[in-house]
């Protein structure tokens, strides 16, 4: 997800990580006229595929296209946080990327050569997820592929290159594409862009992508080496090696190394980026004595940006090609999956004619203000890392130069904040009439709870939820019958709670509830629950209740 | 919740003042500097509350709003 700003454009050095994408011709380039799509994703990247795996599992049918032929172009986005892991186990791809991932929890921040000081990202235990996992983006994109690739909804299209849109109604897009065989359109109940911070989806309407550029340009490198430093994430203010900038090491699968060197404004892009220029500077921070190939060079520049609205009529943004924040914070992929998560079981239920056409407003809603929260996290990273003036410099260095003494200045020191999901002010909401303690939020995710099946058999509380609607309750049986089609989980019945987490982080007591959106995020809850008012709930986060 | 006090509060007003100046000898201009942002956190931590921190800056900032250069005003109205 960080693609350079100023088209320097990235070396892959290696180009070993190429998985090809088979071209297949389709009957729809044998028609007179374009054919018609419910859904068409342009992009087939991490985040497209995410969305078009997850339509696929909600069994609607969607066309993904995308110009390449190949993945890896280097390893890119590395770091995938607990709630995208969350999201990728839902989709069938998580246990995968945790398993082949580095989990990791330690960061460590050095000023010159002292420590600062080391966070924890202590996750507490007894959940199915870690705290945070570094892997390739190329490894991820592979395996959501694969897994797009078992489900009949999807429908694949490399080599299938979009060169322009247009909005014919507000119902209907039109997508013009270049193959190996030539052009041909489709038409589209809902296209969705995926297609990345450049997206020519974005141009082709016309949409001005407002924000900031940072003056600052960075080297990013991913070496092959084998070394036992711990997988941990180190951060340098002002190192030896780099003095005056800033530099960040992270470790991948497969013995490789994610480098991270601040180079300044007057860096030149192309030059910055040749072999023979950044070996001499990875030599410094690595030491000569030690071997290392390089896989994959970038020079990029920082951009905070975002549409001002992710909805055009049937046009839908996500991912970059909506919000562009800087990397240091890991808030690409993972909003972008986020966008996706949130989108596609409101996009299955309006297809399916189980919600109004209005829920994609909340779409607006929630994931607009995620990119805000996301956004603003991200320019005070940066205006950390990279002062912009003077005044800004020496208040960056007392708080450094203090958090080496104090606890107290150590929460002012920010190298990143990592990225942490959204909790929804949404009008899908019903609003709490009873007090919860705990961890879960309404409106946030659900927090993960080990339990065991009454035949003694341990499962995760997120792998019960259903593909729909969860309800969630305290106590062995409801006392009456449910809206049909709403999945029910009986804690006490068909599972239990014996570590005492789900009481614990739900201040669950007997007869309690829990309704719990397709996208495992929570809202409604009660104490004493009444058949009607889940009904109620229900309609409401399907959005009938929003204005029309 | 605490306004911020603009009364006198000080113990020793001059003795403070004068261990203020004091701090500062023989410091090059540049670990002055320094100087006066560590003091900033260490007495901002102390202070704590958000509102007072605000009321503090506004009023460090008043006197000060024509000496703004127009680029700045430009670039901070674009935030």
């Amino acid at each position: 997800m960080r693609e350079p700003a100023d088209g320097s454009g990235s070396l892959d050095v290696s180009a070993a990580k190429n998985f090809s994408r088979p071209y297949r011709r389709s009957k729809d380039q044998d028609t007179s006229r374009p054919a018609r799509h419910r859904v068409v994703i342009v992009g087939g990247g991490p985040v497209g595929l995410s969305l078009a795996a997850d339509l696929g599992v909600r069994g609607v049918p969607c066309v993904v296209v995308d110009g390449k032929a190949a993945f890896g172009e280097g390893s890119r986005g590395i770091c995938y946080a607990k709630r995208t892991l969350e999201i990728l186990d839902r989709l069938g791809v998580g246990e995968r990327a945790v398993e082949k991932g580095v989990t990791w929890q330690l960061g460590k921040v050095f000023r010159k050569e002292e420590l600062l000081y080391q966070f924890d990202l202590l996750p507490e235990a007894g959940h199915k997820m870690p705290a945070f996992v570094n892997l390739q983006q190329y490894y991820l994109e592979q395996y959501l592929y694969e897994r797009c690739q078992e489900l009949p909804a999807v429908d694949l299209r490399f080599q299938n290159r979009c060169t322009g849109v247009e909005v014919v109604s507000p119902e209907l897009a039109r997508i013009r594409l270049e193959t190996p065989d030539g052009p041909y359109a489709l038409e589209a109940e809902y296209l969705i862009a995926c297609d990345g911070s450049r997206s020519l989806v974005r141009q082709a309407l016309g949409l001005s992508f407002a924000g900031r550029v940072f003056e600052d340009r960075f080297l990013i490198a991913d070496v092959k080496m084998p070394a036992d430093y711990p997988a941990e994430r180190w951060f340098w203010f002002d190192p030896p090696f780099n003095p005056g900038q800033s530099a960040l090491l992270h470790k991948q699968p497969d013995d490789i190394w994610r480098i991270d060197l601040q180079l300044g404004w007057d860096a030149d892009p192309v030059e910055e980026r040749r072999p023979e220029r950044v070996r001499p500077r990875l030599e410094a921070m690595l030491g000569k004595e030690r071997p290392f190939e390089l896989e994959w060079i970038s020079i990029y520049t920082f951009q905070c940006r975002r549409l001002q609205s992710f909805v055009h009529g049937p046009v839908i943004f996500a991912g970059d090609a909506a919000h562009l924040v800087s990397p240091f914070g890991a808030r690409g992929f993972n909003s972008g999956v986020q966008d996706t998560d949130n989108l596609a079981w409101k996009l299955a239920a309006i297809l399916a004619g189980r919600a109004p056409a209005a829920l994609l407003a909340t779409y607006r809603i929630e994931r607009e203000a995620a990119a805000d929260e996301n956004l603003r996290h991200s320019t005070r990273s940066t205006d950390f890392i990279t002062p912009k003036s003077h005044a800004s410099r020496v208040i960056r260095d007392a708080a450094l130069s203090l958090a080496a003494e104090t606890p107290f200045a150590r929460a002012l020191v920010n190298s990143g904040r990592l990225s942490t999901p959204t909790v929804y002010d949404t009008p899908l909401s019903t609003p709490d009439t009873a007090s919860f303690g705990g961890t879960a939020r309404l409106g946030g995710p659900l927090p993960d709870a080990p339990l065991v099946r009454p035949d003694g058999r341990p499962v995760w509380l997120l792998n019960l939820l259903g593909p729909g609607f969860t309800l969630l309750y305290d106590g062995a049986e409801l006392p009456f019958a449910v809206p049909e089609g709403l999945h029910v989980v009986r804690i006490g019945r068909d599972a239990l709670d014996e570590a005492g987490l789900f009481r614990e982080r739900y201040d669950a007591q007997p007869g309690s509830a829990w309704l719990v959106r397709p996208d495992q995020h929570l809202c409604a809850r009660f104490r004493a629950v009444e058949p009607h008012a889940i009904g109620a709930a229900m309609r409401r986060a399907l959005g009938w209740e929003l204005p029309r | 919740m605490t306004s911020l006090i603009t009364t006198p509060n000080l113990e020793d007003p001059d003795g403070f003042y004068a261990a203020l100046v004091a701090a500062h000898q023989g410091l090059p201009e540049k670990a002055s500097a320094l100087l006066n942002a560590r003091l900033v956190l260490i007495l901002a931590n102390h202070i704590g509350e958000e509102k007072v921190l605000e009321e503090a800056l506004a009023l460090a900032r008043a006197p000060l709003a024509a000496e703004e250069s127009p680029d700045a005003q430009a670039s901070s109205a674009s935030r």
